[in-house]
């Protein structure tokens, strides 16, 4: 199989007045088509840098230092500001949590996304309309000619989300990078946008790179997914198998902390201290500090992904508890 | 770690953040990197020192205060009279530098009271919210609407001229400006939770606002009040001009243009070196609160 | 039985009126809530879920006074709020504490650790210089946090720290009460873990009483005894803890809620129930069950009877047409 997406080894820093921040360390992981990847990870693990830094829109005081980005076997790290623009919203679309600050506020739903079908089709005016009718019904929205007409503040956030959604579908985007976009969101509506997800990728053949920070929204959505600390992807794989069995002490922090109605009456297991703020780069393993099976190595060499089982190579690890040579 | 007995507590290691700093001192950092603040802030601080010293810096400290001395009337610029004599014949350096003192220390004055009287009621506004609020605010909109130097002359010529009348005047058209800025801080820190749980603690009203509310929407006051120094002074130079500020033979920049027009064509040195005083003063503090304004907001701030 | 209550509110209503001006009229009334009625016993938590707008926020300023409801009481140990004078409100002040949802923001940015810890104190104590100084070293230690924090000021801590520290000056007067507003909804994962232990540990030791609010029915399944399902201002079950995990609810509303958390075990997952996504409008609610238009099982006599709180069996109540249906199958 070609990776749709593929972005390997990339790093990127912020310069800040309390010093050089390393956000994204060595990233590595790829989307297939047709294929929804999670990155998880917790605040500052740099899953949303990494999405900025595909698209090439880091904040002004923000840079990739290294690595490729693949899309289509095409460097983006590479490409230049017009190739670039190309690829944005046409090829690759995003949406954020907050789908009221992306919705200009002064323009109908309708209008809004009728300008983006003409702008990449050059369809007539029915045509537009049609289209535009059928994308709002594809995402699910209830009475699309009234949808149609409807200025953005007249929805509620869920509904926004789906044009959101829509407008990624007009452009003809092959990828949705889609950035927490269900956490603004109140559970129910969440679940109705997950499964909108779900269904596009079946039905549209959409290719999604789904960030969260809630492994629930993993377990349901993903194919893949990517575990990320501080920076890097510590674990990686199958979204059943890393959720089930997981190996990294990171990932099995993250689950045995999850309140759940088992654990009731009895503490939560959590992962001491907090996310490192990335002012320096960790020696070793960045999880080393946090470890609780920290052993020497890991404070010296930063491990490597490497597949849990030899003849699997799908479910991979960053961690010496798996690596041949110190696993006892 | 040792907790109070009976509790178990965790140990709790984390790395504290790096260096931080408080917020004038990054105020600072990106200020002096402003070249035309600094030249400003220089400015100013030669304005300030000419008034404050001008007995010791010029030989002639009665003609300042604005004795005659008839028989030098007219003098150009020259070694002894650096910026020339004015129609009576006193040396001009020296009327500058007394002028200065009054409209300094009026555009000074001026900001002041309209801070003191505007931060207050824009608090409370914001704080309290309800009538209180609209009362507040309906005020500020009639004293927005006057034109403000008529409202300034208005007043200046029912208290008589003079510099307190004059200070007062325009100070009564000012405070809105702050009352309206400090009262939309105020109701954004409202939304902050440390002004609720003040409430939650049982603190009184008053002691809010002073400790909590306050001090957390004075930064952008110090920046509107920087740039509002520079137009208090031209303000206070017009109604000088126009005769109801500081009375002769006392010294004020605005009366000094106002005395010097007459003659300007052919002897343009003593309008012109109060004009340019007013001009260099305004510029400055343009300069500076531009920087300070730049510099204390996140966004715009330079690294 | 009455002196295992703490607090009780008696049809507590509580109406916004936006944007009303001096010369402009009302707009409409937005009902955040109306007609609650709850009983919190000493040293239980109990949480109170529900979605953005359904006024469990406004539930738990109210309790605290920190806004005045319509209409109704609150009653703290046999005292009704509204009956009080200025003096005894803020005497009554140190029994009742509240933790935001936001640590960021929970603190004077001005002001050091220390300060803003011993405000409660100065406020309310006679507590000084070195006494004053013991007790927030005390306070500090009691969350876990070095004493060190005390001479820092806010932006110097991190999200989880300031969360501990807030519990820290929640605790300061020895309050018998904290609201608990999504104290954990702004951290990640595993700081959010650490936070939930603290509160039951403190709970524990100190016989606090908890009102839990938060959007996250998980948490709140996990750390509740009793939980208070809020839609539209109204509370449509209350229901212990265990009876909820043992999936006993009865409401279709609590039930749709259960089904949407997204699990790390989608395979263990119960029933699943799919709701209309339409918004629910907090100023103008539907007639009858203001549920009704986006329940699945609605039926004729929802949209036009309000269906009241009643008792299902010792702890369980339900605001719902359904229980008649299944108690007379």
């Amino acid at each position: 199989m070609t990776e749709l997406l593929t972005v390997e080894n990339l790093h990127v820093v912020f310069q800040t007045y309390a010093g050089t921040v390393y956000a994204v360390n060595g990233m590595t992981f790829s989307v297939q088509p047709g294929e929804i990847f999670g990155l998880v990870g917790e605040s500052g693990c740099g899953k949303s840098v990494a999405c900025l830094a595909i698209l090439r829109i880091l904040p002004g005081h923000g840079r990739i230092t290294a690595g490729r980005v693949l899309f289509d076997g095409h460097d983006l790290t590479q490409a230049k500001e017009s190739e670039m623009q190309a690829i944005r919203g046409r090829q690759i679309a995003m949406i954020f949590q907050d789908p009221s600050t992306s919705l200009n506020p002064v323009f109908t739903v309708g209008s809004q996304i009728k300008r983006i079908i003409r702008h990449h089709t050059q369809a007539s005016r029915q045509a537009t309309e049609q289209r535009a009718l059928e994308l709002l019904d594809e995402v699910a929205l209830p009475d699309p000619p009234r949808i149609m007409q409807a200025y953005p503040h007249e929805l509620s956030g869920g509904m926004q989300q789906r044009v959101m959604i829509a407008m990624a579908l007009a452009s003809g985007a092959r990828l949705l990078i889609a950035d927490e976009p269900t956490t603004a969101l109140d559970v129910t509506i969440q679940n109705q946008i997950l499964e909108l997800l779900v269904e596009l990728r079946r039905h549209v053949g959409l290719s999604i790179l789904l960030i969260t920070h809630n492994l629930g929204v993993v377990a349901e959505t993903c194919d893949r997914v990517g575990v990320a600390y501080a920076g890097q992807i510590v674990e990686i794989g199958p979204t059943s198998e890393v959720l089930h069995t997981m190996k990294h002490p990171y990932t099995q922090g993250l689950l045995a902390a999850l309140p759940s109605a088992q654990q009731k009456g009895r503490d939560l297991l959590s992962i001491p201290g907090s996310v490192p703020n990335g002012l320096s780069v960790i020696p070793g393993c960045p999880f080393h500090p946090r470890c609780p099976h920290v052993m020497e190595v890991c404070r010296q060499t930063p491990p490597r992904l490497t597949a849990v089982n030899p003849g699997e190579a799908q479910h991979q690890v960053a961690c010496y508890l798996y690596s041949p040579e110190t696993a006892q | 770690m040792q907790g109070a007995p009976g509790i178990e507590v965790s140990p709790f290691v984390e790395p504290a953040p790096a260096a931080t700093y408080s917020e004038w001192r990054l105020i600072w950092r990106s200020f002096r990197q402003d070249k035309l603040a600094l030249i400003g802030l220089a400015i100013i601080l030669v304005f300030i020192l000419g008034a404050a010293f001008a007995p010791l810096l010029t030989p002639y400290p009665e003609q300042g205060r604005g004795d005659p001395n008839i028989l030098e009337k007219f003098k150009p610029p020259s070694a002894a009279h650096p910026l020339g004599t004015d129609y009576l014949g006193r040396d001009v350096l020296a009327r500058v530098l007394y002028g200065g003192r009054s409209s300094l220390s009026m555009g000074f004055l001026v900001v002041v009271i309209a801070v003191l009287i505007g931060v207050p009621l824009g608090a409370i506004a914001g704080y309290l919210g309800g009538w209180v609020d609209e009362i507040i605010m309906r005020a500020t909109d009639v004293f927005m609407a006057f034109p403000s130097l008529l409202l300034a002359l208005a007043i200046a010529s029912a208290l008589g001229a003079g510099f307190t009348n004059t200070m007062i005047a325009i100070a009564v058209t000012w405070w809105p400006w702050y009352t309206r800025l400090v009262r939309s801080q105020t109701l954004s820190l409202r939304e902050r939770f440390f002004v609720e749980a003040a409430r939650s603690i049982g603190l009184p009203g008053h002691k809010i606002v002073l400790t909590h509310v306050l001090p957390n929407v004075m930064t952008p006051v110090w920046v509107q009040a920087t740039l509002d120094l520079g137009s208090a002074i031209l303000i206070s130079a017009a109604l000088n001009f126009v005769g109801l500020g500081v009375q002769p033979p006392a010294a004020d920049w605005g009366n000094m243009v106002s005395q010097g027009r007459l003659y300007f064509i052919d002897r343009p040195w003593f309008a012109g070196a109060a004009g340019a005083a007013i001009f260099l003063t305004v510029l400055a503090f343009n300069f500076i609160g531009d920087a300070l304004r730049d510099a204390a907001d996140p966004y715009l701030r330079r690294t | 039985m009455s002196d295992q209550i703490l607090l009780e509110t008696r049809r507590l209503s509580k109406y916004f009126h936006p944007r009303r001006g001096l010369l402009s009229s009302k707009t409409g009334t937005v009902r955040a809530l109306e007609d609650v009625n709850l009983t919190i016993y000493r040293q239980e938590t109990l949480g109170v879920v529900g979605e953005s707008g359904c006024g469990k926020t406004t539930l738990g300023r109210v309790l605290l006074n920190l806004v005045k409801p319509t209409s109704g009481q609150v009653i703290f140990e046999g005292q009704d709020l509204s009956s009080l004078e200025r003096d005894a409100l803020r005497r009554l002040r140190r029994e009742m504490q509240i933790v935001f949802q936001n640590p960021y923001s929970s603190f004077d940015p001005r002001f050091s650790m220390f300060r803003s810890l011993a405000e409660p104190l100065t406020t309310h104590t006679n507590l000084r210089g070195a006494a004053l100084e013991q007790r927030t070293r005390q306070l500090v230690r009691q969350v876990g946090m070095p004493e060190d924090a005390l001479s820092r000021y806010p932006h110097e801590f991190s999200g989880g720290q300031l969360q501990r520290l807030a519990i820290a000056r929640a605790l300061a007067l020895n309050p018998k009460f904290i609201v608990l507003d999504e104290p954990t909804s702004a951290l990640d994962v595993s700081v959010q873990a650490q936070i939930l232990n603290l509160l039951r540990n403190l709970q524990r030791h100190f016989k606090l009483t908890y009102l839990f609010i938060s959007h996250d029915l998980s948490v709140v399944q996990y750390i509740s005894d009793r939980i208070a399902v809020m839609y539209l201002g109204k509370v449509v079950e209350l229901i212990a803890a265990p009876s909820l995990v043992e999936g006993q609810a009865q409401h279709p509303y609590t039930r749709a809620l259960l089904s949407a958390i997204p699990e790390v075990h989608p395979e263990d997952k119960r029933e699943r129930i799919v709701m209309p996504s339409k918004a629910p409008d907090a100023a103008r609610p539907p007639s009858g069950c203001s549920f009704h238009p986006r329940c699945p099982f609605a039926m004729e006599i929802c949209a036009q009877v309000e269906p009241p709180l009643e008792q299902i069996s010792a702890e369980h109540w339900s605001a719902c047409h359904l229980i008649h249906q299944s108690l007379q199958n």
